[in-house]
């Protein structure tokens, strides 16, 4: 079985058991933000997986995804500051709110394709963002700060940092498990063969528009999860959360790992937020260093060094990181 | 009445002012090989687009087995025994031989609303493509990549992907298109067997192979039908003569 151990294996083996560490890495090097930060990377990681179970999978270019960080955050966010803090009221709130703006969009978006999808989702998006903007009793513009996260009872503690952290890698684990035996299932199959020839999977029988749609509400589904999480986790919600730049995250978060797998999404979420965390800390001391000067100011280019990076993924790394780890494994 | 399988009356379709199907006629009786022939933009492949229903026609109607589908979606005749095969290969380029046959075999077997068993490990799905892969011979490509095989396996393919539908009826939209002589003769050979089980209507520009194969042919000239009859009724019939064959000839005998 050398097959089992081909250096993306590897790889992906040991960035999951490295997740599965991270608060005993923080704890080593008693820097308590390494959890903060990967709360957030893990979060953001599931909604990319979902993103890419509808993009890589199934073709569909969803311009519109933050959406659903969105919706699941603000469901928690209002709910809460209308003294509803039992998670199991909040999130099955959430979640069906998700499956029901997916169900909206996705019916009409679906009907189109191509660049015309990509533009119907961002203005779907777009419409709840303003709808965001306009909530005048829960913060407008200035977003609402979540004052208890979600109750569970007593069971488990959502503001215990480590508690929190295991929770949210529960999530993503559990995420990433469904979403691959659903894209290796026959409902998968579906899904990809539309993706590949929508025509042709007609002309074989497969009325593919009612799949295509179904596979679009869980994908938003798993979204508003993630906002769920996102939400509890800024202890805090607003517009911004959903603003198209952060679908552009999204999407760049997929391309960046590899659209061809499950699991590439999550190494993309990864790479992409460390390196906007630690860029800034690089550029600042390199600078310093060769310069002798201190280049505090220069900190803020960070952007100028990661946008080429992607241009290089996107041009050089079709199948993204995940990709060229699988082509390591073939020499 | 029950003698057609598909019956085509007065089908019509416009194209702007290009009428490109002209009050078309047709009956395929059940198991004959039904072949359509006519000269390039004669209308053949609009014609086919309204029988899969990917075209839907002015006026006119589509009866199969019976029962009216000039207004049912592609994927509801499929369901209903036809089957199609297209003119350019029309295939799941980034998934393996067998795959893409049951994909097919899995349209056919119930809803695909199943999310968590591996379809790959399904024997009932793998057989059935197994089976379908044999008949046209390709059996022993089944595990590779679709883009690895030659422009005459794909046609192949073509064939048993239509096959695992379990087809009443085959469409077949040139099987031999940009074929060499040797792969024409083996997928004439192939439709041979074919046409003993299922009804076939067959468009093809292969002469040859269409004299050899059919029950029956119609012409189909500017969309509109000029004759329909037995090989050798076709042949000696003069206006087919004047608006194809006689154009061949005449280029043969100049050429």
């Amino acid at each position: 079985m050398s097959r089992l151990f081909t250096v993306r294996n590897v790889v992906v083996v040991a960035l999951l058991i490295f997740l599965a560490l991270v608060p005993f890495f923080a704890v080593l090097t008693g820097n308590a933000f390494l959890t903060t930060l990967f709360t957030r990377i893990v979060i953001l990681a599931i909604a990319a997986v979902s993103l890419n179970l509808i993009m890589g999978f199934g073709g569909m270019v969803s311009f519109g995804h933050a959406a659903y960080l969105g919706i699941g955050g603000y469901a928690v966010g209002i709910l809460a500051y209308e003294k509803v803090t039992s998670a199991f009221i909040q999130w099955p709130v959430a979640l069906v709110a998700c499956a029901i703006f997916a169900l909206i969009t996705g019916a009409l978006s679906l009907r189109t394709r191509g660049v015309y999808f990509i533009m119907i989702t961002l203005a779907f998006a777009q419409m709840i963002y303003y709808v965001g903007v306009s909530l005048d009793r829960y913060g407008a513009d200035d977003g609402l700060t979540i004052y208890t996260r979600s109750q569970f009872a007593g069971l488990i503690n959502l503001s215990n940092r480590t508690v929190f952290y295991y929770f949210c890698f529960a999530c993503l684990m559990g995420t990433i498990y469904l979403v691959w035996r659903m894209v290796n299932s026959r409902f998968g199959m579906v899904i990809q063969g539309a993706r590949s020839n929508d025509r042709r999977m007609r002309s074989i029988g497969f009325p593919t528009y009612r799949y295509r749609l179904v596979c679009f509400v869980i994908a938003g589904v798993l979204c508003g999860l993630s906002g769920v999480l996102l939400a509890n986790q800024a202890d805090f919600i607003s517009p911004a959360t959903m603003h198209w730049t952060r679908s552009g995250d999204l999407i760049v978060m997929a391309v960046l790992g590899g659209m061809g797998s499950v699991i590439g999404p999550v190494m993309g979420a990864v790479a992409l937020l460390v390196l906007e965390e630690t860029l800034p800390h690089i550029i600042g001391a390199v600078g310093g260093f060769v310069t002798g000067k201190s280049m505090v100011a220069a900190k803020e280019y960070w952007a100028l060094i990661l946008g080429p990076m992607l241009l290089l993924v996107v041009l050089f790394a079709r199948g993204g990181i995940d990709g060229l780890l699988r082509r390591f494994g073939r020499d | 009445m029950t003698e057609a399988l598909l019956q085509v009356e007065g089908l019509t379709k416009r194209f702007g002012g290009v009428i490109a199907s002209d009050a078309i006629t047709i009956d395929v009786k059940r198991g004959e090989l039904h072949a359509i022939i006519g000269p390039n933009g004669a209308g053949k492949t609009t014609l086919i687009g309204q029988l899969t229903g990917e075209i839907t026609p002015n006026t006119g109607s589509v009866r199969f087995d019976g029962s009216d589908i000039t207004a049912l979606p592609t994927y509801r005749r499929s369901m209903l025994g036809l089957a199609r095969s297209f003119q350019i290969t029309s295939l799941f380029p980034d998934f393996s031989v067998i795959d893409n046959v049951a994909l097919a075999a899995q349209a056919h077997d119930g809803h695909s609303f199943r999310f968590w068993a591996d379809a790959r490990e399904q024997p009932e799905l793998r057989e059935a493509a197994m089976i379908a892969l044999k008949r046209v011979g390709l059996a022993d490509r089944a595990n590779l990549l679709v883009a690895k095989l030659s422009h005459g396996e794909h046609r192949q393919l073509e064939i048993a992907m239509a096959l695992a539908t379990k087809p009443r009826m085959l469409l077949l939209d040139e099987p031999m298109a940009g074929m060499g002589p040797d792969e024409s003769s083996r997928m004439v050979a192939m439709l041979k067997q074919l046409k003993q089980e299922l009804t076939i209507l067959l468009i093809e520009h292969d002469m040859e192979a269409v004299f050899a194969l059919a029950d029956r042919i119609t012409v189909l000239v500017y969309g509109k039908v000029i004759a329909s009859g037995t090989p050798d009724e076709i042949r000696a019939n003069a206006e087919v003569i004047q608006a194809y064959l006689g154009e061949r000839d005449a280029e043969a005998a100049n050429g």
